[in-house]
């Protein structure tokens, strides 16, 4: 065969002694056969419904801003004139298509804990891809077939899917420049 | 020993021992140096050397040190790809390779290389640089490209190997026996993609950083003066992980799966994406495919 050889014929001119019985003798022995592994039959295929796939909970930056109706009581009309908010959440800087769209397109009015759909219907801040899918059908069809975005876990088993949210900020989306890592060595300084 | 020591086996490990002894090299074991190539090792062979490997390197690093052989899976064959419309440049996937994969801190070794280029040019390697020092990536008017192994199914550096050091293995990966490499280095002359690195001098891994989990055909602790490259991470993927830049990747841009399977993400980005593989012209087929997403 090809990748035969004699090992290390070259050093047969170092001729010795003494120690090489006991390598020998090593070498010799035989030992119980490495049992090898089973190979597994692979035909799991990635599951394309959303619902079958663990997402982790959304990433509200402070813990105690959710629930919503916390602050936002039901009880009081909401006032869904399209503003500047002055008296809170005014940090968020819309930067999604702000100039047609504004909270109450996909906050609800009624029910703060909750999303809304552009047809009124509710979804849950958990599920919120259904949101971001109205728009963005193309994306979310790469993101349900684990091609947009970032999988973790196991390429033929249990996945691990992110939100949306969990990399683009639903009031300013576009994915934020990092500092890179440190350039690789030239040739010339590596001793 | 499955068969008779012949006089000339017998010389040589005579010969050998001596030479070991009086260079003091503690490389050296008596499996590393007078066993067959890894192919035509038989099951006994193979767990003497690895427990041989595991001792030795779990006395280096001074931790618990596993040295693998786990074998390709049926019915699996690796793809990857990269969404090249999505890579910021940021490095995360060479930092995670070199940790996963034991590579050199010093002398500097890294199976991963990304390229900065420029939009108005497009994939276009002459003008590209792999030096590039951003405060903040991605920059405009550039785009990024890390290349590594590409896993070719007609790999050049597998048949310019002399002495079949290097190999495809059943599920697409090309390896290299460490241990039967001659560090001639004809394989890296013959890699169109850069993606094989030489060990000029000893490897350096602080034993705190070590990966403990290898593999014996990927990323357990190299000697100085054979070459390596990426392995998909075979430690992990044959055990159903995902290799380490896919999970360190912050943008998703980098999909991986069997290519057997028609419901793997990688067949999902083979059937629906724009794909390029990288010098086609130079017919190595290979199993690594860049995308637009």
């Amino acid at each position: 065969m090809l990748h035969k050889r004699t090992p290390h014929t070259g050093l047969l001119a170092l001729a010795a002694f003494a120690v090489a019985g006991l390598f020998l003798l090593q070498t010799g022995l035989s030992v119980t056969a490495l049992a090898a592994s089973t190979a597994n039959a692979v035909g799991v295929g990635v599951g394309v419904d959303p619902h079958a796939v663990p997402v982790p909970p959304p990433p509200f930056k402070d813990e105690d801003v959710f629930p919503c109706s916390e602050c936002h009581d039901v009880e009081d009309e909401p006032d869904t004139t399209r503003r500047q908010l002055e008296m809170a959440h005014e940090e968020i800087v819309l930067e999604h298509d702000q100039e047609n769209r504004w909270c109450l397109d996909c906050h609800d009015a009624n029910n703060r804990d909750h999303l809304r759909r552009a047809s009124g219907a509710l979804i849950e801040f958990a599920r919120s891809y259904e949101l971001c899918g109205q728009c963005h059908g193309t994306k979310y069809r790469d993101w349900k077939a684990g091609v947009h975005g970032k999988r973790t876990g196991s390429w033929l088993g249990a996945k691990q899917y992110l939100l949306c949210v969990h990399c683009h900020d639903p009031h300013s989306p576009s994915f934020k420049p990092l500092e890179p890592l440190a350039a690789p060595m030239r040739p010339e300084e590596i001793r | 020993m499955s068969r008779d020591v012949t006089r000339r086996q017998f010389l040589c490990i005579v010969a050998g021992c001596a030479a070991a002894a009086a260079t003091g090299c503690s490389d050296f074991t008596h499996t590393a140096l007078f066993r067959d190539n890894f192919r035509d090792l038989s099951p006994a062979e193979l767990k003497d050397i690895l427990a041989d490997l595991e001792k030795k390197h779990s006395a280096t690093y001074g931790k618990q040190v596993t040295v693998g052989a786990t074998p390709a899976l049926d019915g699996v064959e690796f793809g990857y790809a990269l969404d090249l419309s999505r890579c910021i440049g940021c490095r995360r996937c060479v930092r995670g390779c070199v940790e996963e994969n034991n590579q050199s801190r010093d002398p500097q070794v890294q199976w991963i290389r990304v390229l900065e280029m420029d939009s108005e040019h497009g994939i276009n390697l002459e003008h590209s640089d792999p030096y590039y020092d951003a405060e903040k990536v991605p920059e405009d008017g550039k785009f990024y490209m890390p290349i590594a192994c590409q896993q070719c199914r007609n790999a050049p550096c597998v048949k310019s190997c002399p002495v079949g050091a290097t190999w495809q293995e059943p599920d697409g990966i090309v390896v290299i026996d460490y241990d039967w490499c001659i560090g001639c280095r004809c394989c890296m002359a013959s890699c169109p993609y850069g993606a094989r690195h030489f060990n000029w001098g000893r490897p350096s891994i602080p034993a705190d950083d070590m990966n403990p989990a290898t593999h014996y055909l990927g990323n357990r602790p190299r000697p100085k003066g054979v070459v390596e490259k990426c392995t998909f991470c075979v430690q992990r993927v044959r055990k159903g992980l995902y290799p380490k830049c896919v999970e360190v990747c912050p943008v998703g841009a980098r999909k991986f799966g069997n290519l057997l399977d028609p419901n793997s993400e990688i067949r999902y980005v083979l059937d629906n994406k724009r794909v390029v593989v990288l010098k086609s012209e130079q017919n190595t087929q290979p199993r690594f495919y860049y995308f637009f997403g």
